[in-house]
Parts: C-alpha cells; sequence; structure tokens
C-alpha cells in the first residue's frame, strides 16, 4: 500500500564481509517507506531490491520481529536499538522518522563482540557470563511444591523487573568501556534477590565477574549510558546489588576443595 | 516401507499408566549413560529442557539451534502463561478438568493418554520452573498467582507479566548453560539441521549447514531428538519468528516419519491486523487481554464512525451475545471465527475493515488505569509501538492470525516417530492439543516433554535397541551430505528473476485465503493446483544471488521456502480428505445451523498420518484411531 505519507530515506549502512576483512559505509536510498513500516521491514525493502540486481542483501540478525527474543542490534545514528525508550529495533517503526532524513546504520561495536558480517555480531560472550553462574542448580525432579517457598510480591516483582533483560547487548555497546555490567548485574540481582538463589549467590558473583572481565568486556564507570539504551528499561541498581553481593563474596566466600568419597 | 502407528499406550487405568509406564521402562545405569550420545535439535522449551536435563542425568548431549545463542528461540515470545492444575485459587481444578478441558478444548482429536499425562506432569513443571528462580507474579502473601485463560472456567494459569514464555525459556536456558559449563552440553549455534541420517533403519545423526561459514557438517549420535516447533510460518504472515520454518520436520518426512493431521493450524484471535504488503510477520497480543477486554464491532453495517462515536446500544458483544457462559474467554478457534464472520458481514472495523475491537473501557472504569496497567501495560505499549494508537484511550483493533500448529510428525506415547531413534518434542509433533490448543497449554507441552517424558522414554530405547557403532566416515552420512549438496546447487543454478520472499508471500495468500480459517472443496482444490504451480515456478524462477562459501541469508531462505511449497500441498490435501469440521479445522461444507463445527465421530475420530512416497507421487493416508474410554465424545459447546 502507497500513500502520499510515504518517504524518501538517504541511508549509510555499514558493509563488511567478514572479521578480517575492511568495512565501510555505503549509500543507499530508501524509497516508498510507509510510515507504518518496522525500521527492519525498511531493510527489507532495500534487500529484496537488491538481490533483484544480484547483489548481495545487507545482513542482519532478527528473529522474533516483537521485541523479546534480543536477536536485533544495530547502532541506528549512533545509538543501540535508535535510542528510543524501551524498544528494540525491531519495534522501531518509521513513523519516527521524516522524509529525506539520513540514517546511519552501523553494527554494535565492542571488544567481546566481534563482527560477523555486515551488521552482525557474535554475541557469545553473554553465553560464556551465563555459564559462569547465571543459573540456579536445581536438577529437573522432584522439586517442592512451588508455594511452599514464600516470595513476597515486591520481591517478586523486584526479581522480573531484572529478569526482563532479552541479552540483547546493547548496553555492551552503548557503554564506552564495552562493559557487560547490566546484563551480567541483571542476572546476579535476580537470583539474589529470590530465596532460590541464595545458596549458590556468593560462588555465582564471583564467577560471573571473573568470566565476563576474561571475555573482553569492560569495567563499569558509571556512565548509565547502559540503562539509557536498555530496551527493557533494566535500571543500574542492579549493578549495584551485583556489586555488593560480590564484595560480600569476596571477603567471606571459600570453598575448601575435599574428597567426596564415602563409605 | 511400511510405517507402524503402534501408540504404545500402556493398558490399565488412565490414572495409572505413565506410573505403570514408568516402572516397566528400562534404566541405563548413571555409569553408563556416559556412553551414550543425544542430539537435540532446536532449543526453545521442548529442546532447552531436554537438552539440559538429558545431560544432567550423564547422556551427552550435542545441542543446535538456528538462532545465535539458545537463549533466543520463539518459545520466548509467548506471553500469557502456563497452566497447571494446582488448584491454588479453590475454584474446583485437578489433574482430571485439566485432562477434559484439553480434549474437549481440541474438540476430541488427540490422544487420551498423552493428554492426562501432560495434566499430571504439569504440576511437576510449575515447581521445576520456581526452584529454577523463575520469577512467577505472586500475591502479597508470598503465594504463587493465577489468572484465567479460554477454554477454561478455573484459574490455573501461571504467568510472568506478560513475558512468562520467556522466563520459561530463560529458566530452560539456564540449566543448559549450567550443564555446557560442564561439559555435558555441546552447543552449536547457528546451526540449521538439513537432514536426518538413518543407519540400518534408525536415525543416527544429522547433516546440519553452518549459517556462517555455508558449509555442511554432520554428527553422530545414538538417537535424535527433534524439537524445532511448529510449521506456521508457511502462510508467510504468522505470529512465528522469522527463522521458525518446517524444514527439519519435513526432512524427517520425507526420510520416513509420518506426519500428522498438517491441516490443524491455530489462528489466534487476538493479533494486530494487517497493515500493507510490505508486512514481515504479525504480532500476538496475549490471550490474558481477554480476561478484562471486551470484544465488540458496530451493529450497523460498513459503519466509519470512530469507536468512541457509537453508542453502548448500537455496539454488539458478539462472544458474550453468543457464548453467554464463556463470554470473551471464548476457546481460540471459535473466537477467531467468529470475528471472520463479523467482517465477512460488512461490520469490521478500522481502515481495512479486516478488524474487530478489544475493549478496556469498562476494566479502566471498574478497576483503574493503574490496575490494568499493571496485568498489561508492557502489552499496551506494544501496542501503541506497532499501530500508534493509544490502548487506554480508544479500543485494540485485532484480527486473527496463524499462531500455532497442533500437527506435526506423529509420535507414540514414548514421543517416538514412525523412525526408531528419532524423537520428536514440543509443537514439532502432533499429540496432545487435538485440533485446537488452548491457551497457556504450549508451554505446558514443551516443558512436559523435554523435563518429564523424554528422560524417562529416551532411557528406554536406549537400553532396549542395539545401537551399531556409527561415524560421520559413513556412506550413510556421506550420501545424505551429498543430496543437500546437490538440492543447493540446483537452487544456487536458476537464477531466475523472484525472491524466495516473493515465491513464500505468493504461497501465503493461497494458504491463508483457501487453507486458512475457513474451508471448502472447491478452495482446496484450487489451493493445491495453485501450490503444484507455484512449486514449478520456483524451480524455473528462484533468484538466490552468491554461493555456499559465506553467510547466505537468502539461500537460507529460500531452501526453507521450497519446503514450504511442498508442505503447503500436504496440509491442503489433509484439509480436503478430513470432511468434517472439528477445532481450527472448518469445512464450510460441514457447519451446524449456527455456524459451528460439525464433527463427524464416525467417519473421523482419528488422527490422519501421512507417509510419504516420493517427490512425484502421493502420498498414503494411514489412520490412528483415537479411543475414548475415559471421556464421552460430546459436541463441544461454550454457550
Amino acid at each position: 500500500m502507497s500513500s502520499n505519507n510515504d518517504m524518501t530515506l538517504n541511508l549509510k549502512i555499514w558493509r563488511q564481509p567478514n572479521g578480517a576483512a575492511e568495512g565501510k559505509l555505503v549509500d543507499y536510498r530508501a524509497e516508498h517507506v510507509s510510515p507504518d513500516m518496522s525500521f527492519l521491514e525498511m531493510i527489507d525493502v532495500l534487500n529484496d531490491q537488491l538481490v533483484k540486481k544480484g547483489e548481495d542483501p545487507i545482513a542482519f540478525d532478527h528473529d522474533c520481529r516483537e521485541g523479546i527474543c534480543g536477536m536485533c542490534s544495530m547502532m541506528i545514528n549512533g545509538k543501540a536499538h535508535g535510542g528510543y525508550k524501551n524498544t528494540t529495533t525491531c519495534q522501531v517503526h518509521m513513523r519516527l522518522y521524516k522524509d529525506g532524513d539520513t540514517i546511519i546504520i552501523e553494527p554494535f561495536r565492542a571488544k567481546a563482540f566481534p563482527l560477523v558480517k555486515d551488521l552482525v555480531v557474535d554475541r557469545k560472550g553473554i553465553d560464556k557470563v551465563m555459564m559462569a553462574g547465571g543459573f540456579i542448580t536445581a536438577n529437573t525432579g522432584n522439586a517442592q511444591d512451588g508455594n511452599a517457598i514464600l516470595i513476597p510480591k515486591p520481591v517478586a516483582d523486584e526479581a522480573m523487573d531484572a529478569a526482563a533483560c532479552i541479552g540483547c547487548g546493547a548496553c555492551v555497546a552503548s557503554c564506552p568501556n564495552g562493559s557487560g555490567m547490566l546484563f551480567m548485574g541483571a542476572k546476579i540481582s535476580q537470583l539474589a534477590l529470590l530465596p532460590q538463589g541464595q545458596p549458590e549467590s556468593p560462588r555465582r558473583s564471583l564467577n560471573m565477574v571473573h568470566t565476563h572481565d576474561v571475555n573482553g568486556f569492560g569495567n563499569c564507570t558509571n556512565h548509565a549510558e547502559c540503562e539509557a539504551t536498555c530496551p527493557k528499561g533494566i535500571s543500574i541498581e542492579h549493578i549495584a546489588r551485583m556489586n555488593r553481593e560480590y564484595l560480600k563474596a569476596a571477603f567471606t566466600y571459600y570453598e575448601k576443595s575435599r574428597s567426596e568419597g564415602g563409605a | 516401507m511400511t510405517i507402524n502407528l503402534d501408540s504404545k499406550v500402556p493398558a490399565g487405568p488412565i490414572e495409572g499408566k505413565w506410573d505403570k509406564h514408568k516402572f516397566e521402562m528400562k534404566v541405563i545405569n548413571p555409569s553408563n549413560k556416559r556412553k551414550y550420545t543425544v542430539i537435540v535439535v532446536g532449543t526453545g522449551l521442548a529442546g532447552g529442557s531436554a537438552a539440559a536435563s538429558l545431560a544432567e542425568l550423564g547422556y551427552n548431549v550435542l545441542s543446535f539451534c538456528i538462532q545465535d545463542s539458545p537463549r533466543r528461540a520463539h518459545s520466548i515470545a509467548a506471553q500469557g502463561g502456563i497452566n497447571g492444575a494446582k488448584n491454588y485459587p479453590n475454584d474446583g481444578d485437578s489433574v482430571k478438568r485439566l485432562f477434559y478441558d484439553t480434549i474437549k478444548g481440541g474438540d476430541y482429536r488427540s490422544r487420551e493418554a498423552n493428554v492426562y499425562r501432560l495434566a499430571q506432569v504439569s504440576n511437576n513443571i510449575i515447581d521445576q520452573m520456581v526452584s529454577q528462580g523463575v520469577p512467577f507474579a505472586r500475591e502479597y502473601g508470598g503465594y504463587l498467582d493465577n489468572r484465567s485463560f479460554g477454554g477454561s472456567q478455573v484459574s490455573r494459569t501461571f504467568y510472568a507479566r506478560g513475558q512468562t514464555g520467556q522466563q520459561l525459556l530463560l529458566g530452560a536456558y539456564s540449566g543448559m548453560m549450567k550443564m555446557v559449563s560442564k561439559g555435558k552440553i555441546t552447543m552449536f549455534n547457528r546451526r540449521e539441521m538439513m537432514d536426518l541420517v538413518i543407519v540400518n533403519g534408525k536415525a543416527r545423526g544429522i547433516i546440519v549447514k553452518n549459517l556462517i561459514t555455508g558449509e555442511l557438517e554432520r554428527y553422530a549420535a545414538d538417537a535424535v531428538i527433534l524439537a524445532t516447533g511448529g510449521y506456521g510460518n508457511v502462510f508467510f504472515l504468522s505470529t512465528n519468528a522469522k527463522h521458525s520454518n518446517a524444514s527439519a520436520s519435513w526432512r524427517c518426512y520425507k526420510k520416513g516419519a509420518a506426519f500428522a493431521n498438517p491441516c490443524f493450524t491455530q489462528i489466534h484471535p487476538t493479533c494486530i491486523p494487517v497493515h500493507g504488503d510490505y508486512q514481515s510477520k504479525l504480532t500476538l497480543m496475549s490471550e490474558s487481554l481477554r480476561n478484562d477486554g471486551r470484544v465488540w464491532v458496530s451493529k450497523k453495517k460498513n459503519d466509519n464512525r470512530k469507536p468512541e462515536e457509537i453508542p453502548e446500544e448500537e455496539r454488539d458483544y458478539y462472544l458474550e451475545r453468543i457464548y453467554p457462559s464463556f463470554g470473551n474467554l471464548a476457546p481460540r478457534d471459535v473466537s477467531s471465527r467468529q470475528a471472520k464472520f463479523r467482517c465477512d458481514d460488512g461490520h469490521g472495523v478500522g481502515p481495512t475493515k479486516q478488524a474487530v475491537y478489544l475493549d478496556f473501557r469498562d476494566a479502566i472504569q471498574r478497576d483503574g488505569r493503574e490496575v490494568i496497567a499493571g496485568k498489561y501495560g508492557n502489552l499496551f505499549e506494544m501496542y501503541e509501538r506497532i499501530v500508534g494508537d493509544n490502548p487506554y484511550k480508544t479500543p485494540m483493533m485485532i484480527y486473527p492470525a496463524v499462531h500455532y500448529t497442533m500437527g506435526g510428525l506423529w509420535v507414540d506415547y514414548n514421543l517416538q516417530s514412525t523412525i526408531p531413534g528419532l524423537h520428536v518434542l514440543g509443537e514439532a509433533n502432533f499429540s496432545d492439543h487435538g485440533a485446537n490448543r488452548l491457551g497457556a497449554s504450549a508451554l505446558m507441552q514443551g516443558l512436559a516433554d523435554g523435563y518429564f517424558v523424554i528422560p524417562y522414554t529416551i532411557g528406554n530405547y536406549l537400553a532396549s535397541t542395539p545401537l551399531e557403532k556409527v561415524t560421520v566416515e559413513d556412506n550413510a552420512f556421506k550420501d545424505a551430505e551429498q543430496a543437500v549438496r546437490l538440492q543447493t546447487d540446483k537452487i544456487l543454478k536458476v537464477k531466475g528473476k523472484r525472491t524466495a520472499d516473493e515465491f513464500h508471500k505468493a504461497l501465503g495468500h493461497f494458504m491463508w485465503d483457501y487453507v486458512g480459517m475457513s474451508r471448502n472443496e472447491p478452495g482446496l482444490k484450487k489451493a493445491i493446483d495453485g501450490i503444484r504451480k507455484l512449486r514449478e515456478e520456483f524451480w524455473t524462477d528462484i533468484n538466490v544471488p552468491g554461493d555456499t562459501t559465506n553467510m547466505n541469508l537468502e539461500l537460507h531462505k529460500a531452501q526453507r521456502v521450497a519446503d514450504f511449497l511442498e508442505l503447503g500441498e500436504l496440509m491442503a490435501l489433509d484439509a480436503l480428505e478430513r470432511k468434517e469440521s472439528c477445532g481450527g479445522h472448518f469445512r464450510e461444507e460441514y457447519q451446524t445451523e449456527d455456524n459451528e463445527a460439525k464433527r463427524d465421530d464416525e467417519q473421523y475420530a482419528h488422527a490422519a498420518v501421512w507417509e510419504f512416497t516420493g517427490t512425484n507421487s502421493s502420498p498414503i493416508r494411514h489412520k490412528e484411531e483415537l479411543v475414548y474410554e475415559n471421556l464421552k465424545l460430546a459436541t463441544r459447546s461454550y454457550k
């Protein structure tokens, strides 16, 4: 459906065949852009035109297109996910732009996120940090009744605020230090708030922070850019709670290795 | 090949079948489990929970996901909740009631014993997820909160705001990450399964494509678990994620796994309506909204007034009118169809007239804006971002969209397909939801299969099956890889004019118009002819630039579309052959006087199970008779 509201936009998009090659911004013109289109649909239309010309379409990550899977990334005009409040790239709609606008589209850039192709980066570092302790060791089996653990509503709500993290990496991409403290803090905080997470809490924070550091994520120096761009509105209070957990653990936690043999 | 449709349902009273079966199945001692390797394809709720649980038991698990991380599978998008028969609200729920509601909701086209087991383990799932730190909604006293969902008169749905799927998936994912760190799961990200490898009649491996390098890779194991989700994206526009596809299931079908009830598709009543040709997907608005939102259209045809200009007495709250006891919480198939009837009749609203209102005015007046925001705030925000309207002030516009597929690969009680060693979990199988799935039951089924069924049944399979040693150098692997390579080259060589999306959209139009919410014989025949023709065109006119030496996104798309073009035909054929209406399958020729689905239990109380016989020959339709020993077949009524 084309209408009078359609726009023409000038796009400057980062093209890079792979991590080892050189990349550059390439100019494209997007025509007949409807204000009701999503940002990714605008790129779909552009890609369709490139394919028809026999050119390589622009590679970008996406999947659910409803703002929850965390797969889409992109810096739009220098801001992760475009910098709109509580919004992932896939939920940015073209009514936010004007006819004739120039939009610069780049990949997330961080030491911990090596480039794969065009706008696609490798965010395995997030999984590695989670592997170091972003879980409660509760093997599948006969867990106790869900209501045997009472959790006050405000606590459950705050844990949920932290748990809303979609692991997209916008916090890392927008941090001048490339720090992953917001996504890591959110997980540590969620599990520290809940009674089920207590037994492992000290070990979790020590191991996760260490893994975070060795995987190329930087430290937090309180810029709070992460909170400003987080598409799930996660507060840096969770970084504060992580710091408390970490400090407590650093002073008090110790694991004596012992043989587990028995009769 | 003859297919064996023995459901392997254990004998005895339904309440005791699963316990009896658990005892009778063979077990493998802990130190021997580490000698077995199991492939799990897919990392949604079913695949993720299966991979974590099997690894905890000691099996070596190879896990494959199409995204860059297992945390992104589309289970994450489920909003509303997960059912459990806890009866915490004291409103009369029980395992038996959940069983009954699920069978009735599925319009008596599912297998009793599987559904009963599902209801039995539903409570374990809630406990398991709580123990893993899923922040379910709580009351002030600290107890778990419940809400209501369609098709049920009790409150049994547990939820975490509007992000229940996300929280459950991240729970399963965290369990996986724990086992990856222990070396018991080996994770393969950005891989797509291209074929199943069968050795001596048993599933022993897979061929995958590395989506970054384009290379084909071979993996061998003692058993294969498929948890690759449903095939709703055959319609192009659906609420599924963009990468959700049917290729893994379809290629197993072509290798001998029978496909059951492909025409059973769920069209979800509350989605944001289509607004343009460029549209890439549809967005669901959770069914939970129908707890407080009232669905209506104008009583006048072609009414162009704004909703606030239409006085109360000129509004038709049609769900409340037609179904007084379930009202706005009538099940999905019924609600979708009624919306379509209203729009076909000229009562549709909004610029396209293909929408109905979902109105929160009364709920906001009754409970206050804050309470409504607390329950649905994130959904309201999402709606406003996409549509540009504020649902606190003006009613939402909604229309049905493809959401879920009840059909899938046929499995027996052990979740094994007709290929020994190939087990199918979650949405990818067919067993539990019959002809219509109730809300908040998909999460339940995915986790039931992965946490509480497959860990037992796979042990039984491995312990009772002679498994000869295989390696990826065996001919079966080489041949399967070569077949994939040939198909890939064939697509690349066409160098036609149309893109994969163009073919996919053309297929989607056939599917939506003729194999969608309402079907009839001439339409289905037209769809079959049209799809065949489209498929021929695909192989002479598809345009895929580039080659196989890097991340070729168009090639990935085109290969999925090639499979959808075959599956679409089977769906239409299945719909044509099922000469009755049931659940989401509505054949216009078979309806009651008041336009409800009219089943034919004499002829069609069975699962239609299709066997592949070759690309150019017709598939064979087998039947698994559905025997109802515990519930009486009854006409489904929500009035």
